[in-house]
């Protein structure tokens, strides 16, 4: 058998431009579900398909590539995204979001602000946000072409008759530009503020279900709420046991079998910065050190 | 003290050369090669190049052989690779009445032209492990005989002629194909899309829905009409010289079911049509397509669609089990963010619970 | 801006499957607050009939002209399919015969009547809240069973929950399909008593579709009687039932039993 060789960031030229394609027609329409023809990637659906397409798509060899699952960049989705990128565009990486020109994200907005210069890539599980109201793709999409949103509402309502308050913790639906209502993936409440009016592109891609969408910079993010039970974007009330930020997303972890509990900064990037900055938790980790970590 | 967990990187490298010798299993026993696979587990090299929609045996062996047997996994390493391929054109469609014959069956006559080929079937097998193949005893001959020149008409065509069956569809064959692996799926499909779809799409879910048709979830009186297997030219109309040129053979099996007739305003009852196609011997693949595709038929031919066979976007959008293995075994990546998201919802309900004069009062 | 000019026209409504008629060649015009009685046996084409008006079937050849707010008469097959939507979401109501058809079950009593408001943008909560327990009221329903589900309550009470879901948005036009059918003689008696005032407390025009001719007596103030498609009979309930003309619609009201 021949040897195979691949093109730069592995999908052909066509397939980018298709892309590229999709791309554009969700900039020119805020959160609407553009359909594109998802390829087959190296790994499976639902890891991260749908941003890789994105970002490969866009890559170009002046590009820093920084990947982050759960807010970190060595868990091992991202390591393993980042590592397909190295080899097959050879591009930098990098672990400093500030240094990055594309960061391809799971489940999480970086803390540190993002500039015009920069796109974010979101990997989408379930683009569609009236998907579990609704199962059929025949009538959310007519839903959505008619602003047909009630049924959106009645759910939040339930859940406040209910349970007294909106019970999305994550994945909470957003309205884009006043027109579409928008899944912005599973990241957590306490992240959709940092959409709304932000100055970097954010595009989303959803490669199982073959839909990208975007938000471009500077538009209005709106989350789904109530005038009497207005949205709030919710966090651990605590600190982060390594850097001492009070105002970051807190990941629990479990270090003994007898209750024991650290909360630290989910973003291991911004805990980084802080800590080299000189901040302190109460719980200074002997291991937050290495500075930025470029490497190809 | 706590120390964070780094490392991920080497942790992934050290996984994939454990996995490389887990694949090999015990290095005192041979290595399997990929001719055996493509030889003797000829079934799965089938299998894969259906579900892989990608006619290539060696490929296909050297697929399962990667993926240590798993076939779901073998089918997504050669989809994988066909999205690389470069393409340049449509076949023109294979001409299935030309099939050279291995097995013909039909279980809505007794005899029919060209007469019942058995062919090479477990279908009246006794299912006795057979430790003789163990230690690979030889085989006796096959019988032979000369090769009838007697036609085999299709069987729907003959049923056709009496206006028995609905009609084809008239030929068109420069109407445009749609493409499952270039365009989205959107609703309503398509037969075309349909039957791609459904090819392509996981054999046990195909065969669950099959069965549940029979069962009474949707029951469309099914009777195979003709099963048939062998190898058929595939070519390509070449602009440049102006005829078709032949790129090579195919093994293909193809089942007609007929249906539950019916009848219209302007027609009187015929019988319905069911269909399904497979690279190779996938016989209860073909079968369970062909079983489904009639189900999904329901919206065209006027019936009420009532259960989960004949509901397209049900069937079509969990059919395949690239995309379907995909999201299932994603649960197993981390999900932390979003279960503290939870966590923390649930302590403060529960607090809330425990402090009831802090509840949110309705009127 | 004619206020007294029709609100709904049906004009030469034909709609045949195959060679299968479903209604032929129906006209008729309904005024505001006008309740219209569609009396027939099952086949009759009654709520095919409906299902035309409403839009729901596209009729094989005739016309729906229908009045807007704005007082213009429109031909209901020009419209958008959005403008189509806002209109049964506001304008319009439909009762179906079994209100799990009408209703969410699976939310509860105060989400199903607050949903169109919040349809139409309505954001608050409470205000929503209030509007639905208001509703749930005026349909007899104990407004202490606002945040249950109507998958719990009866068919009597779910049929008037679909009501209130109905008429929360102020429509002017409500469509009903055999809204009293499968329940008991009494329950049916209050709810045909409750619609009667509703309707003409709020001055709604209706289209009810029956087989039961008590009903069309007790709600309405013009009938019309359907057989094999057509209409047969038509004028003032009290005069086609006290004074039939045609033999069918003698043995029709002939076959009512007198308590």
């Amino acid at each position: 058998m021949t040897p195979l060789s691949y093109n730069f960031a592995y999908l052909d030229e066509q397939t980018k431009r298709m892309i590229r394609r999709a791309i554009l027609k969700a900039i020119a329409i805020p959160g609407y579900q553009v359909p594109f023809a998802s390829r087959e990637m190296p790994m499976p659906y639902g890891w991260g398909t749908g941003g890789v397409q994105i970002t490969a798509s866009l890559l170009g060899p002046d590009d820093v590539l920084k990947v982050i699952d759960q807010g970190s960049d060595d868990t091992t989705n991202a390591v393993s995204i980042r590592k397909f990128f190295a080899k097959t565009a050879g591009i930098c990486t990098t672990t400093l979001t500030a240094r990055a020109t594309i960061i391809q994200t799971r489940h999480r907005i970086p803390e540190h602000p993002l500039g015009e210069h920069q796109i974010l890539v979101f990997q989408v599980p379930i683009p569609e946000p009236l998907r579990f109201l609704e199962a059929r793709e025949r009538e959310t999409r007519r839903m959505h072409a008619l602003g047909d949103y009630g049924v959106m509402h009645v759910k939040l309502y339930e859940d406040i008759a209910r349970h007294g308050h909106i019970t999305t913790t994550y994945d909470y639906p957003v309205k884009v530009a006043g027109r579409y209502i928008m899944a912005p993936s599973p990241t957590p409440k306490f992240d959709n503020p940092k959409m709304n009016n932000c100055p970097a592109l954010q595009l989303f891609g959803a490669g199982r279900e073959k839909r990208i969408y975007a938000i471009p910079p500077y538009t209005q993010v709106v989350s789904l709420d109530f005038e009497d039970h207005p949205f709030h974007p919710d966090r651990h009330d605590g600190v982060c046991a390594w850097c001492g930020a009070d105002d970051s997303f807190l990941d629990e972890m479990l270090t003994d079998d007898r209750g024991g509990r650290l909360f630290v900064c989910s973003d291991t990037d911004h805990c980084e910065q802080r800590c080299n900055a000189g901040h302190r938790g109460l719980q200074a980790s002997a291991s937050a050190s290495s500075g930025g970590g470029n490497g190809r | 003290m706590y120390v964070a967990v780094k490392g991920g990187e080497r942790a992934i490298d050290n996984a994939h050369t454990l996995l490389a010798h887990a694949r090999r299993g015990d290095p005192q026993v041979p290595e399997i090669t990929v001719a055996q696979i493509s030889q003797q587990l000829t079934l799965a090299v089938d299998r894969v190049m259906t579900e892989g929609s990608l006619y290539d045996r060696e490929l296909a062996a050297l697929a399962i052989k990667q993926a240590r047997g798993d076939l779901i996994e073998a089918i997504f390493l050669v989809r994988a690779f066909r999205a690389t391929l470069p393409r340049f054109g449509a076949s023109i469609p294979i001409d299935t009445s030309r099939i050279e014959i291995r097995r013909r069956i039909s279980a809505t006559f007794k005899d029919l032209p060209g007469g019942q080929v058995l062919g090479p079937t477990f279908d009246y097998t006794h299912r006795l492990l057979d430790p003789g193949l163990a230690t690979g005893a030889p085989l006796p001959d096959p019988s032979t005989a000369r090769a009838g020149c007697e036609p085999m008409p299709r069987l729907t065509d003959l049923l056709a002629q009496d206006e028995l069956i609905e009609r084809s569809p008239p030929e068109n064959p420069g109407a445009r194909v749609g493409d499952l692996t270039r365009e989205p799926l959107e609703f309503p499909a398509g037969r075309d899309v349909r039957l791609q779809n459904l090819t392509r799409g996981d054999e046990g879910f195909l065969l669950g829905l099959g069965y549940s048709t029979q069962r009474g979830y949707g029951r469309n009186h099914p009777f195979a009409a003709e099963i048939r297997l062998g190898d058929v030219e595939v070519e390509f109309f070449a602009e440049e010289v102006g005829f078709p040129v032949p790129l090579g053979r195919l093994t293909v099996t193809e089942c007609d079911m007929v249906n539950q007739f019916r009848g219209s305003a302007t027609e009187p009852p015929q019988f319905t049509r069911g269909y399904g196609l497979t690279f190779g011997h996938c016989e209860r693949k073909a079968v369970a397509i062909a079983l489904v595709d009639r189900a999904l038929r329901t919206r065209e031919l006027g019936e009420e669609a009532m259960a989960p066979a004949q509901d397209e976007e049900f069937v079509l959008s969990h059919s395949d089990n690239v995309q379907a293995s995909g999201f299932v075994e994603h649960l197993k990546l981390p999900h932390y963010v979003d279960f503290q998201a939870e966590l923390g919802l649930v302590r403060q309900m529960r607090a809330q619970a425990a402090a009831p004069a802090l509840r949110e009062a309705t009127p | 801006m004619d206020a007294e000019a029709p609100l709904l026209i049906a004009d030469r409504l034909t709609k045949t499957y195959g060679q299968r008629r479903g209604c032929h060649d129906v006209s008729f015009s309904l005024y505001e607050g006008e309740l219209l009685a569609v009396v027939g046996e099952s086949g009759s084409g009654k709520t095919t009939l409906l299902q035309c008006l409403s839009t729901q079937l596209v009729p094989t050849s005739g016309r729906v002209l229908y009045r807007m707010r704005d007082g213009r008469t429109c031909d209901l097959a020009a419209l958008s399919e959005a403008e189509r939507r806002f209109l049964f979401r506001t304008d319009w109501g439909y009762v179906h015969q079994d209100p799990a058809l009408g209703l969410r079950l699976s939310v509860s009593a105060g989400a199903n009547v607050g949903e169109r408001l919040m349809a139409i943008g309505a954001r608050h909560y409470g205000h929503i809240r209030r509007t639905a327990a208001h509703w749930l009221e005026r349909v007899e329903i104990d407004k202490q069973r606002i945040d249950d589900r109507p998958e719990f309550y009866s068919g009597g009470m779910r049929q008037r929950l679909q009501i209130a879901r109905n008429l929360v948005t102020g429509p002017r036009l409500i469509f009903m399909d055999e809204p009293t059918s499968g329940l008991d003689a009494s329950v049916q008696a209050r709810l045909l008593d409750l619609i009667r005032r509703l309707v003409y407390g709020l001055r709604l025009a209706a289209i009810v579709v029956t087989h039961d001719l008590a009903v069309a007596r007790l709600l309405s103030q013009r009938m019309m009687v359907m057989k094999d498609g057509e209409v047969i009979e038509c004028g003032l309930s009290d005069q086609v039932l006290d004074d039939p003309q045609r033999p069918y619609t003698q043995l029709l009201v002939s076959s009512i039993l007198t308590p």
